[in-house]
């Protein structure tokens, strides 16, 4: 490999040295040593383009200039980050120094009700319970939902699909992800919560509360008025919120998917078909099991997106800071809780223990994505795994 | 026992109507995926075009009880935002995709600076507001649209940074070289030659990280805070379209609920312009497109 360009150099020529006998007899060739021989005659030796060269300098300064100052671009990049982590942490101080690390499960009793009390901003009181129990039983739903969906329609897409539809339904998947989140909880707000208030939900509430099933199946806890479809039927809550983030999330989980099964070689392919099997049992057997590290990245892609996502989750999913057992609840997720509260927080400890649910927000998602990249690249072999 | 004869031919039934079944699920998941897109769209054009008129594009909104007005303020907010975001996320992020691409490539460095690139894009857009406000808002003492710009534009530079490598990564060798040949610096090379030759891709990457910052809104709910008013004042609080929509669609009136429809189209109509451009320019290949 030759040097880089930048780190070549223009040598002074080595002065000329005016024949000696010494030289020559001493070296047995033609010796150029600058400091053995004679008066050095440079001027007459040096050639008319090498010493327009030499006057007109190179850009060493301008390129290691240039180079440096695209470090500076790309370093800016690790100081963003640090800069963030940073502020949290100073911000979140008065609130870590008063709860500690109980911040995060403990919570109070209400002495009239009898019932939890987490978070109380009247009194100074924050616990963030409800809102870890929020962010994870809506990014639970979603990914229960998007999981298959998104996988469905990777192999479709990859595997299934006649040529002239692969264009316009990868151009769709596209467009899915480049919404905006608001205009997803627009939507979700006037059209899908009416849907699910009105229309869905009766199905669930029929199945799980129906009198021969609680007989049955009471014993888990999960259904009856008290389980996982109890309650009142608001149609926004914590199942709302999950429909729509697995909406959100369907587009990355497979646009990645599809890439990693595009990764596979055809050889895999043919050779299970050689073998005899069906379409199906190709994909299961050469594809999918070729590709499974993959998929679960872009899984856990999808959760890291699910579990940041702030807006649409704001628009829909109740803002009570409690925790109920049934998905027609309503809830608060860590996200929904700073947008909602925090450009009105009434204390310095009420902002504090806001930025620390964002600092808790914040470490979570770079674990989360740090280790979905990284199983990514492990399949794709490192070639750019671009989401957006 | 039945024959072998016969127990393959029941197993091959087997499988093929797993087979059948396995696509008719696949098709089935298709539909499903595309089916709210398809409502998404429909319903924002049928609901959205209703309230579209002038009236959106040049007016302030409106007193409650009032009918009309529009979402002026927050379009030339969203303007000014989106301004100030590219003069902070544009050069730097370009920078950094010219020093992935050219300057370390196959580095250790380089390789972290394009996974924390990765990372940071995964980063909620709330933590970089609450990080903004704690930085500029609290020191300052108010809400400005300069916090909200800054904001915007930190979310830019991973995306512009990671789009600038590609393209810079598909620029032949030999245009590199043929200039290096000719006795360009390499700082002039890279700036005149390789840019420039890649400078259709990297404006379609400007441009995918502009549509997606313009979508934004929870940066912006406790740094530009948004304002019932025109104003173009960085120093002040300033609208911005989707926190607009955000504000009208959880009011309880019927007329802020039409505005907030219509904004939605205006957004979606810029986004998905923004998409097909970038589809577009894509398709056509980096060097037919050289300048």
């Amino acid at each position: 490999m030759t040097a880089p360009l930048s780190e070549i150099r223009i040598r002074k020529p080595e002065t000329a040295s005016a024949p000696s006998s010494g030289s020559l007899s001493e070296s047995g060739g033609v010796s150029l040593g600058p400091l053995s021989s004679g008066n050095p005659s440079p001027a007459a030796k040096i050639s008319e383009v090498r010493r327009f060269l030499l006057a007109r300098g190179n850009s060493a300064f301008a390129d290691s200039a240039f180079r440096g100052l695209m470090m500076t671009c790309a370093v800016s990049i690790f100081a963003i980050v640090g800069l963030i982590a940073t502020e949290l942490v100073i911000q979140s101080q008065m609130s870590w120094h008063k709860f500690g690390l109980p911040f995060f499960f403990k919570f109070n009793v209400d002495p009239d009700t009898k019932l939890p009390l987490f978070w109380d901003p009247v009194n100074g009181v924050f616990y963030a319970l409800p809102f870890l129990y929020g962010t994870l039983v809506s990014s639970l739903v979603a990914l229960l939902i998007a999981v298959p969906l998104a996988i469905g329609v990777a192999i479709f897409v990859t595997e299934m699909c006649p040529g002239f539809l692969r264009g316009p339904l990868s151009f769709m998947t596209e467009l899915l992800a480049a919404i905006p989140s608001v205009v997803y909880g627009l939507w979700a707000i006037f059209v899908l919560v009416p849907l699910l208030r009105e229309h869905v939900n009766p199905i669930f509430i029929a199945i799980f509360n129906a009198p021969v099933i609680v007989k049955l199946f009471g014993w888990t806890g999960l259904v009856g008025d008290d389980g996982l479809f109890g309650g009142v039927n608001l149609g926004l809550g914590l199942l709302a919120a999950g429909v729509i983030l697995a909406i959100m999330i369907l587009p990355i989980i497979a646009s990645l998917t599809r890439e990693v099964m595009s990764a596979v070689p055809n050889s895999q392919r043919e050779a299970a078909l050689a073998l005899g099997a069906t379409r199906w049992e190709m994909i299961r057997v050469a594809v999918l099991r070729n590709a499974r590290i993959g998929i679960v990245g872009s899984i856990i892609l999808g959760l890291g997106r699910a579990l940041g996502e702030t807006m649409a989750v704001a628009m829909v999913i109740g803002n009570t800071a409690e925790i109920h057992k049934s998905l027609l609840s309503t809830g608060h997720s860590m996200a929904s809780v700073i947008a909602n509260e925090f450009s009105e927080a009434t204390s310095d400890l009420h902002r504090g223990a806001l930025i620390e649910i964002g600092l808790a927000l914040f470490l979570v998602t770079i674990l989360v994505n740090g280790f979905a990249r990284l199983l990514v690249w492990a399949v794709t072999r490192g070639t750019p795994a671009r989401v957006n | 026992m039945k024959p072998a004869t016969q127990r393959n031919r029941t197993r091959s039934t087997v499988r093929m109507l797993v087979d059948h079944l396995a696509t008719a699920l696949a098709v089935l998941a298709t539909i499903l995926v595309v089916a709210p897109l398809v409502a998404i769209f429909v319903y924002l054009l049928f609901k959205g075009a209703s309230s579209l008129n002038l009236a959106f594009f040049f007016e302030i909104p409106k007193p409650v009880g009032e009918s009309g007005g529009g979402m002026a303020n927050a379009i030339v907010g969203s303007g000014v935002l989106l301004g100030v975001a590219s003069l902070i996320g544009v050069p730097i992020g370009i920078g950094g995709g010219i020093f992935l691409a050219e300057f370390g490539r196959g580095t250790r460095l380089a390789n972290a600076v394009r996974f924390t690139a990765d990372v940071l894009n995964g980063v909620p857009s709330i933590v970089m507001g609450i990080a903004i406000y704690s930085l500029i808002v609290f020191n300052q003492g108010h809400f400005s649209a300069l916090a909200g710009g800054v904001a915007l534009g930190i979310m830019m530079i991973p995306t512009v940074t990671r789009t600038t490598e590609e393209m810079l990564l598909m620029v032949p060798h030999a245009i590199r070289e043929a200039a290096l040949g000719l006795g360009v610096p390499n700082w002039r090379s890279v700036l005149s030659i390789t840019l420039k030759t890649a400078s259709p891709g990297v404006i379609t990457g400007c441009m995918l990280a502009f549509a997606r910052v313009a979508g934004e809104t929870a940066p912006l709910l406790f740094t530009a805070l948004g304002n019932q008013f025109m104003s173009v004042n960085l120093n002040r609080p300033i609208q911005a379209l989707p926190l607009q929509i955000y504000l009208f669609a959880i009011s309880p009136y019927d007329d802020q609920h039409r505005l907030a429809w219509a904004g939605a189209l205006v957004l979606i109509a810029l986004i998905v312009i923004a998409v097909s451009l970038v589809r577009y320019v894509a398709s056509r290949g980096i060097l037919k497109g050289a300048s």
